[in-house]
């Protein structure tokens, strides 16, 4: 039972005639929202200039403090997943959207008062601990109902909903700062307010998102689909326990290609303006830098949609090699791109490794749901999407330090990333090999009738609530 | 098993309005970042 009844998951089951097509816009409405995080930067110099407006005084907070709050909303993130995906998976979507938008939304109301009060732990609180739950639960609570929604193409329909979360701050980070224009005046810099809108605007987007949504009765499928009679090789038509799927060595395979592809993408976006800068000196402005890092996001966005649509067709696994062999080429080229002063070659290699870092977030839930099913699903996707924070501190460190490094010992700016370029091109291989050791779960893991959690789901299906798959 | 694809409990007009609440943001800002995007080739 939800804590509100109009949020069970009984009153989200779909009547004849409803159009699937409603879910991926349902989905969106919720990973626009959230993926917001990518623009929180955006807040960090105005935050960092609150009492001085024009400049920094002692007493404002520091750029390296600030950096936390982004830090610790994805820190939460993935653990918020993790430890809520049973819940989320159990409750129903419409529930954990709701409670996700009062988590994203709540998280801007307190870091506006943390801000009115000036104490940086009340926006640690508000938008990293708080917004990051909301941050967990929205990311992973339209994933099981858009694969049961669309089991004849479950790449394409989470590839929406995670693009969606990419393209997030192509909004956000606009909007953030024309708000600020119109909030700020020459003695007070207007983030509260922009924080108090922001968190308006994103809790009645959201809840659209929530009442839009709907899981299918139970039997249905698509027109003219047919589901496959006996499992293929890599596509289970059985369901495996979200707690048993962390006893199978497939989970840890796919976790150490997620980390490995999220490592190699995450370092080099978050360097790309310096990077491109520094190993072009004086032929790619920071203007230009600018544009690349905006042409990045759009690939990335892109490549989320194409490559997880893509692996609907191809197999998740074949995808995944393709990241990770092209992802080596790309890589082990960069240097020589550098070397030779070839700007567009450089360009390219770059763009097609973002969309393959896009492709990799977005891919991930169908290799979940071929491997242990649709039923938790969910719930699986978020224990996996620790594989994301941790390669949140794996990929900068691997660029940042070894960079510094190099300049350290002598390397000229233009040849400090080559170490690193070749080291991102070595975890392909770590992950080529983790993927090619991915085979069909073996059956002892599949849920039997009387598999403790199905025994208490039919106390709750006699008591009026519908079974989760 | 009732098909989710008639159309006799969702209406045209409802749809459309549901891909273009989250279709007109999304088209505005990757319009904004085209524009920033543009300056890679000036």
């Amino acid at each position: 039972m939800a804590y509100l009844p109009f949020l069970d998951r009984s009153h989200t089951i779909a009547k004849p005639g409803f159009n699937r097509w409603m879910v991926p816009p349902a989905a969106l409405c919720i990973h626009l929202c959230i993926g917001q995080a990518y623009a929180f930067s955006v807040f960090n110099l105005p935050m960092s200039k609150l009492l001085g407006i024009t400049q920094s005084t002692p007493d404002d907070w520091k750029l390296t403090d600030l950096g936390w709050i982004f830090s610790i909303a994805i820190f939460v993130l993935g653990f918020s997943a993790a430890i809520f995906g049973r819940w989320v998976e159990e409750g129903g979507p419409r529930q954990a959207m709701f409670t996700a938008a009062l988590c994203w939304a709540g998280g801007f109301v307190i870091s506006a008062f943390g801000v009115y009060v000036h104490n940086l732990w009340i926006v640690y609180l508000g938008y990293g601990l708080i917004g990051g739950c909301g941050l967990g639960l929205g990311y992973i609570s339209p994933v099981s109902t858009l694969i049961k929604w669309f089991p004849d193409r479950p790449g394409m329909a989470t590839g929406m909903a995670i693009m969606g979360f990419g393209g997030a701050a192509f909004i956000a980070s606009p909007l953030s700062v024309w708000l600020m224009s119109k909030f700020t005046t020459p003695t007070h810099i207007g983030v509260q307010e922009t924080f108090l809108v922001m968190g308006a605007v994103y809790f009645v987007f959201m809840i659209v998102g929530a009442f839009l949504v709907r899981v299918p009765a139970p039997g249905w499928k698509p027109e003219g689909y047919t589901p496959p009679v006996q499992a293929s090789k890599l596509i289970t038509t059985s369901d495996v326990y979200v707690y048993d799927a962390l006893k199978t060595p497939q989970f840890w395979c796919i976790w150490i290609v997620l980390c490995v592809n999220v490592t190699a993408g995450i370092g080099v976006l978050g360097q790309a303006s310096a990077m491109s800068q520094e190993m072009f000196p004086g032929r790619i402005t920071p203007v230009a830098a600018a544009g690349f890092v905006g042409l990045a996001s759009l690939f990335n966005m892109l490549g989320r949609f194409f490559w997880a649509s893509t692996s609907d067709y191809i197999g998740r696994k074949n995808t995944y090699f393709c990241f990770m062999v092209l992802g080596f080429i790309l890589y082990c080229s960069v240097p020589y791109m550098g070397t030779t002063g070839n700007i567009v070659g450089f360009v390219v290699c770059f763009l097609v490794i973002y969309t393959m870092y896009g492709g990799g977030f977005a891919t991930v839930p169908a290799y979940l749901k071929d491997m242990f099913g649709t039923r938790y699903v969910g719930a699986i996707h978020g224990l996996l999407i620790t594989a994301w924070s941790m390669a949140g501190i794996f990929g900068p460190v691997l660029v940042n330090y070894i960079r510094q490094y190099n300049i350290d010992h002598g390397v000229p700016k233009a040849d400090a990333y080559n170490v690193t370029m070749y080291i991102m091109a070595g975890l392909f291989i770590i992950g080529f090999i983790a993927n090619a050791l991915i085979k069909a779960v073996n059956q002892k893991f599949h849920m039997h009738p009387d598999h403790e959690a199905l025994k208490g789901q039919v106390a709750v299906d006699a008591a009026g609530e519908p079974a989760g798959a | 098993m009732a098909n989710s694809n008639q159309q006799t409990g969702t209406t045209g007009l409802q749809l459309a309005l549901a891909w273009l609440w989250v279709g007109i943001p999304l088209v505005w800002g990757v319009y904004q970042t085209l524009l920033n995007a543009m300056k890679l080739f000036q």
